[in-house]
């Protein structure tokens, strides 16, 4: 996803004279061409993030378009109050793109992880957050967040983990696999955790949807696929804090009563271990074991 | 009154004047009357009517505490109506304790945390550079003791080493930063590139020199000494003498 997002931008430094990257070390040597072609629009500032960010809100207040590319960790958590005065109370937008999202190379350490990166950003209104699954998702979510008309605040959340296949990000809610009418309920499988919720629920008679932009949220959609299903029961499949979305959930759903579950990273404890992504599935129930088991206790209670 | 003839510097008391309820930032507030009318007076390229002119100069407040001089200033270069001055702080009023640009048409950036202005100055001198605007001045006030945030010193020396030469920084010194600047402010900015001047803050001619004098290739840092904030109190700086190994204060280091 790393690939695409850099071919993509720099498509765009090479067409849009607002495109304007800015960086903190990390990734730079991907754009050490476009630098020399572009030196004014590929700004390295060295690893100074409150400055990235800061730098970014700059940009935008003279109309220019700044993609703002780091680890999550520091490009989110770091310099969140730039986030929150320099963006968002300037009224000023940016692209930020984060790799490394929840645990991706987890023997790295938790200084590398933000799994509450998505929470976090849910505290500042006007955020548009994508989350492919595929890297083939990531320039038809990217390229139109750096069209001419655009000069809002969009997060796009890169990992190096995905679906077996692209699925489609234009519209909101996808159905995969449809539920019976009597069916159990709706899942919901974000980005990258598409597969491994279809797995988790092949023999279950559920609808499983895929979304890969979760903010704005589609609470429509959600409304429409659970008033399809045979109950009012949606389980959501994060890679971010477990719950994250709840709160849309249920707004999508007041006017019915349901249940909803939330699985995604463990909030109650930090999950003191290296080893390997996978490693850290199975210890946040995000394996498709996992998944399974709290798919069928929540489902078949 | 006829507010309309609010428009000269010794207007400036009357105006602030109507503001009321800001005391705890009464210091702030004045110690920045003298450089930003010398800015708005005769430095900065902007009116009320190019609020929106890709070309005009830009000014940014970080120093968002104590807006009163602010908008005093505003109000006489016809920003900001003069009625709106002795509504400050109220609900539906554009004026607030801290400013927001949202709300004030020819405000630049929101501001009140210390610490944002100089990185989005950064940001906005390159993307005017980047835009081929090579006209517009981009001026920023910080405070002496708002340097403490460690967010400047990642703008301070990115914009060194980047060339913004559009960009000044006025750094406004009355001795208010608790721990203090062995060594003087300035020096901070020379040794990551910058062209600087130490002035007197209440020197009109001084300030405006300061503000035109050329810095091809690398941004400019104008220390502004005003009074120190704790004379009156008799409060040393932490970094006299005393304390700082024997240093002598440098020559910008505190206005008698």
């Amino acid at each position: 996803m790393r690939e695409a997002f850099a071919g993509t931008v720099v498509a765009a430094l090479e067409t849009d004279p607002r495109t304007v990257l800015v960086l903190a070390d990390i990734s730079a040597d991907r754009f050490t061409a476009a630098a020399a072609r572009h030196p004014d629009r590929v700004l390295n500032v060295g690893i100074r993030e409150q400055l990235m960010i800061g730098v970014a809100g700059g940009l935008a207040l003279t109309g220019m378009r700044p993609v703002v590319h780091t680890y999550a960790p520091f490009l989110v958590e770091r310099a969140f109050e730039q986030i929150k005065l320099d963006l968002a109370h300037q009224d000023a937008g940016a692209v930020l793109v984060g790799i490394g999202g929840s645990y991706e190379a987890p023997y790295v350490g938790r200084t590398h992880m933000a799994p509450g990166d998505v929470a976090l950003l849910d505290t500042v209104p006007g955020w548009t957050v994508h989350v492919p699954g595929h890297a083939a998702e990531v320039p038809r979510l990217l390229g139109p967040a750096l069209g001419p008309d655009r000069d809002d605040r969009v997060y796009l959340r890169l990992s190096s983990r995905g679906n077996a296949a692209a699925r489609p990000v234009d519209d909101g809610l996808v159905v995969i696999r449809a539920g019976s009418s009597r069916s159990r309920g709706v899942v919901l499988g974000v980005g990258p955790m598409l597969d491994r919720a279809l797995a988790a629920t092949a023999d279950l008679d559920v609808t499983v949807c895929y979304l890969a932009t979760v903010r704005p949220f589609d609470r429509a959609g959600l409304h429409a696929a659970v008033a399809a299903a045979g109950r009012p029961d949606v389980l959501v499949v994060e890679p971010y804090l477990a719950g994250t979305s709840a709160h849309e959930v249920a707004a999508a759903l007041t006017d019915r009563r349901h249940r909803q579950l939330g699985l995604g990273v463990q909030r109650a404890a930090e999950v003191r271990g290296y080893g390997t992504a996978e490693d850290h599935d199975r210890a946040h129930g995000l394996d498709t074991a996992g998944i399974a088991a709290a798919a069928r206790a929540f489902f078949l209670d | 009154m006829d507010t309309r003839s609010f428009t000269r510097y010794a207007d400036l008391p009357a105006l602030i004047g109507l503001m009321t309820g800001d005391e705890k930032h009464q210091a702030a507030a004045v110690s920045t009357l003298d450089v930003l009318w010398v800015l708005y007076d005769r430095v900065l390229d902007i009116t009320p009517g190019r609020v929106d002119d890709p070309d005009r100069d830009r000014f940014l407040l970080s120093k968002g505490h104590g807006p009163a001089a602010y908008y005093a200033v505003l109000a006489a270069k016809g920003f900001v109506e003069v009625p709106a001055l002795r509504r400050w702080g109220e609900f539906d009023s554009p004026l607030g304790h801290h400013p927001d640009r949202t709300l004030i048409p020819g405000v630049e950036i929101g501001s009140g945390s210390l610490g944002h202005g100089l990185g989005l100055a950064v940001g906005t001198a390159l993307g005017l550079r980047a835009l081929g605007r090579t006209r517009p001045r981009v001026v920023v006030l910080v405070g002496d003791a708002e340097l403490d945030e460690g967010s400047n010193h990642e703008a301070i020396a990115a914009a060194g080493r980047l060339g913004t030469d559009r960009l000044t920084a006025v750094v406004v010194d009355n001795q208010s930063a608790s721990l203090g600047w062995p060594g003087g402010i300035a020096e901070r900015f020379a040794r990551e590139g910058w062209a600087t001047r130490t002035v007197d803050g209440r020197d009109h001619e001084a300030l405006f020199e300061a503000f035109t004098a050329a810095h091809t290739g690398r941004p400019m840092a104008v220390v502004a000494r005003v009074p120190a904030k704790n004379s009156a109190a008799g409060v040393r700086p932490r970094w006299s003498p005393a304390v700082n190994g024997g240093r002598t204060e440098e020559p910008g280091g505190r206005v008698q």
